[in-house]
């Protein structure tokens, strides 16, 4: 018999029309005269937007994740790229998107609709690579910016301008090749907007340190999906507050993620898409993932509170700041971005695991599960160090092995029998008949 | 009471009857493409030697990867917690439990309990396991047995560069082309194994004293490259394929009595 009481999320249906609308006006956009451009999840987004409101981009992540979650379309992308030459220890999303761009096929049906222009910034190798072939490939416009100044901890003036000149750089670029004036107003409202976006998240993120958990990390993807398609946009930040109401009044109301849960666990880096039913395994055991550094701080924006806990950045808005020039917005945009909680392990996967241990105590952790995901050397950069920082503070910690995109390198079944023996580890009986 | 442990590894069936805490039966059975019935009839086979029917067995637990397999069992335990409990009952000092079987190697920390404290498993590669080693002594054209003891003959170190086990058998042809003794290519292939092992085990760290089990515990030159590559020595238990069964039935004892 269930112990909390349950209920399907309000905010379901609209995160899903948000998300196909996203990839319907990217595709559309040329019919209305408007510009298309590509980039990372983690590209600058606000700038293009200063172009105009008719200007739309499609991120290269979550449009991987998409065309790993069509197995047979995403194997068709890996055999095309490669086809090509290209390394199958590559990048899988980048690998699925060159692979929809090779066969001229969209995720969402039609033919892959070319961009304008790439913009993109670089921390991840593979990022910056990738958009420079798709640049070369479909002869198009690239800019790249250089955001590796170093961890957040450690920024000081000189490295905050080494991000911003280039920003401004990136500007005149943007008009140059696209023949627009740029317009400052639409930028600051983009920074805005970025900031609500990104800071509304990690409340969401936030609000599942409740027992019990109000979201399942599941479900959490289909949602922090969102920042990753344009965390510049309004739609997208008065959404995350919408979310985050929901969300509290399930916090208040004391609904459940998962009925049973008597099993807090967390996770890292991306799942692998192709088999998110690893998570529904869990709840055999009365388990919820209550998220991950990845869920969490990919897109979500936090900061040290005064008394040692984390929590949601204060935007420059809470804090009664106005943004009015266009160097104001570009400051508070890279300094936004260069405190984002996922770039911090590319210099030093000490700071990771210091997250993620802050997580497991505030969060009320029971068990981690780290994914050594073959389909990201950026995410997965350091991940033993982390199982190892993890495991000497005294919590449990298993692996399992397996590519974000390519389903060729995940074996459900070993994953989910090693699932099996660490329930067993943590003192978990399986709730249903089903074992 | 008497109970039974049913361990469906990926190559063999492995069955353990206990009676009043005492082995009384076992049997083993190549696990074949039928599992369920490979199972039957080796819980036949373990019932005869201990002289019992099988209805006389109050409780049986099975383990392993194709445990799900067992219709006869009334629950099921992982193979990392059969093993910490069957090893820590043969050997209650271990505190770090190696298991390398045909397909799958673990890494496993006990308490002096039996409980699991960490684990590592191997991924899904076959060359830290013992169907290499099988399969680089068909390369050579000799029995496991006869690959297993001309490794400690050998006396040289050669490093096999090959990460998986494909590579490997081209590699092997290469060596035997460049005149290499067969001693040193076993030794190759064994330290290869050993590596694969030994970089799992550390995951969970190297707590004395180390029991070593599984059917690969059997082959000598293993044993001799994992040690070297560990730096220690271990205690392998007699009947060391078994103790998963072992530890099945042991969990089987606990389960009759409604202690879990």
């Amino acid at each position: 018999m269930a112990e909390y009481k349950t209920e399907p999320l309000k905010s379901w249906n609209k995160a899903k029309e948000l998300r196909l609308k996203y990839y319907k006006e990217y595709q559309d956009a040329h019919k209305n005269g408007g510009l298309r451009w590509t980039g990372g999840a983690w590209s600058f987004d606000a700038i293009p937007a200063g172009l105009g409101r008719d200007v739309y981009n499609i991120t290269g992540e979550p449009y991987g994740a998409s065309l790993a979650f069509d197995k047979q379309l995403s194997k068709e992308c890996m055999e095309a790229a490669e086809a090509k030459g290209w390394a199958r220890d590559l990048c899988s999303y980048m690998r699925n998107y060159w692979g929809s761009m090779y066969l001229n096929k969209y995720a969402f049906g039609g033919e892959y609709p070319s961009p304008d222009f790439c913009f993109q910034d670089h921390i991840c190798c593979s990022h910056g690579k990738w958009y420079q072939h798709v640049a070369e490939y479909k002869k198009i416009p690239y800019f790249c910016i250089d955001v590796s100044v170093g961890p957040y901890e450690d920024l000081d003036e000189n490295r905050l301008m080494f991000v911003v000149n280039q920003m401004h750089e990136s500007i005149e670029w943007l008009e140059k090749i696209t023949g627009r004036k740029y317009q400052d107003d639409l930028l600051i409202e983009a920074v805005e907007n970025e900031c609500r976006s990104t800071s509304a998240w990690a409340e969401v993120c936030y609000l599942n340190m409740a027992k019990p958990a109000p979201l399942d990390e599941k479900t959490m993807y289909s949602l922090y999906v969102h920042g990753t398609l344009a965390k510049h946009s309004k739609e997208i930040a008065d959404f995350y507050e919408e979310l985050r109401d929901e969300v509290k009044y399930r916090v208040d109301n004391q609904i459940a993620a998962v009925p049973n849960e008597r099993c807090r666990l967390m996770s890292d880096t991306q799942p692998p898409w192709g088999f998110l039913k690893v998570f529904r395994y869990l709840e055999n055991f009365g388990a919820v993932s209550i998220g991950s550094l990845y869920t969490f701080g990919l897109i979500g924006i936090w900061e040290d509170k005064p008394d040692g806990t984390w929590g949601p950045r204060t935007t420059p808005m809470q804090k009664g700041e106005s943004i009015t020039t266009r160097d104001q917005a570009l400051r508070i945009l890279a300094d936004w971005n260069l405190s984002k909680p996922e770039w911090q392990h590319f210099y030093d996967p000490n700071i990771k695991t210091r997250m993620m241990l802050q997580i497991v105590k505030q969060w009320g952790v029971d068990g981690v599960m780290l994914h050594l995901n073959r389909g990201c050397e950026g995410l997965s950069c350091g991940i033993m160090e982390n199982r190892l920082g993890i495991a000497e503070a005294g919590v449990p910690v298993m692996t399992f092995e397996g590519n974000m995109g390519d389903e060729r390198e995940f074996d459900e079944k070993r994953v989910m029998a090693r699932i099996d023996s660490f329930m067993e580890t943590l003192g978990i009986d399986m709730l249903q008949k089903a074992q | 009471m008497i109970t039974a442990g049913i361990d469906v590894g990926s190559k063999t069936i492995k069955v353990v009857i206990l009676k009043d805490g005492r082995v009384t039966g076992r049997g083993m059975k190549a696990a074949g493409l039928e599992q369920a019935e490979s199972a039957t009839v080796c819980l036949r086979q373990a019932a005869a030697e201990a002289g019992i029917k099988e209805s006389d067995i109050e409780q049986i637990v099975s383990t392993g990867a194709g445990r799900k397999a067992v219709s006869q069992a009334n629950s099921q335990i992982t193979e990392v917690g059969a093993d910490a409990v069957g090893t820590v009952h043969v050997l209650p000092e271990a505190r770090t439990v190696i298991d390398v079987g045909a397909e799958e190697g673990r890494g496993i920390k006990v308490s002096a309990e039996g409980k699991v404290v960490d684990f590592a498993v191997n991924e899904k590669c076959a060359a830290g396991a013992g169907s290499f080693a099988e399969s680089m002594s068909r390369a050579l054209e000799m029995t496991l047995e006869e690959f297993g003891q001309i490794s400690l003959k050998s006396t040289r170190s050669i490093p096999m560069n090959a990460q998986c086990t494909v590579f490997a058998e081209s590699e092997v042809v290469s060596l035997l082309h460049a005149e290499t003794s067969k001693e040193d290519i076993s030794r190759a292939v064994h330290d290869a194994i050993a590596s694969r092992v030994a970089s799992m085990v550390r995951r969970v760290g190297i707590e004395q004293k180390v029991a070593l089990i599984g059917g690969v515990a059997y082959n000598p030159g293993f044993v001799n490259s994992l040690s070297r590559s560990l730096e220690t020595e271990f205690v392998i238990p007699d009947d060391r394929e078994y103790i998963g069964a072992l530890g099945a039935a042991l969990v089987a004892v606990e389960r009759s009595k409604g202690n879990k």
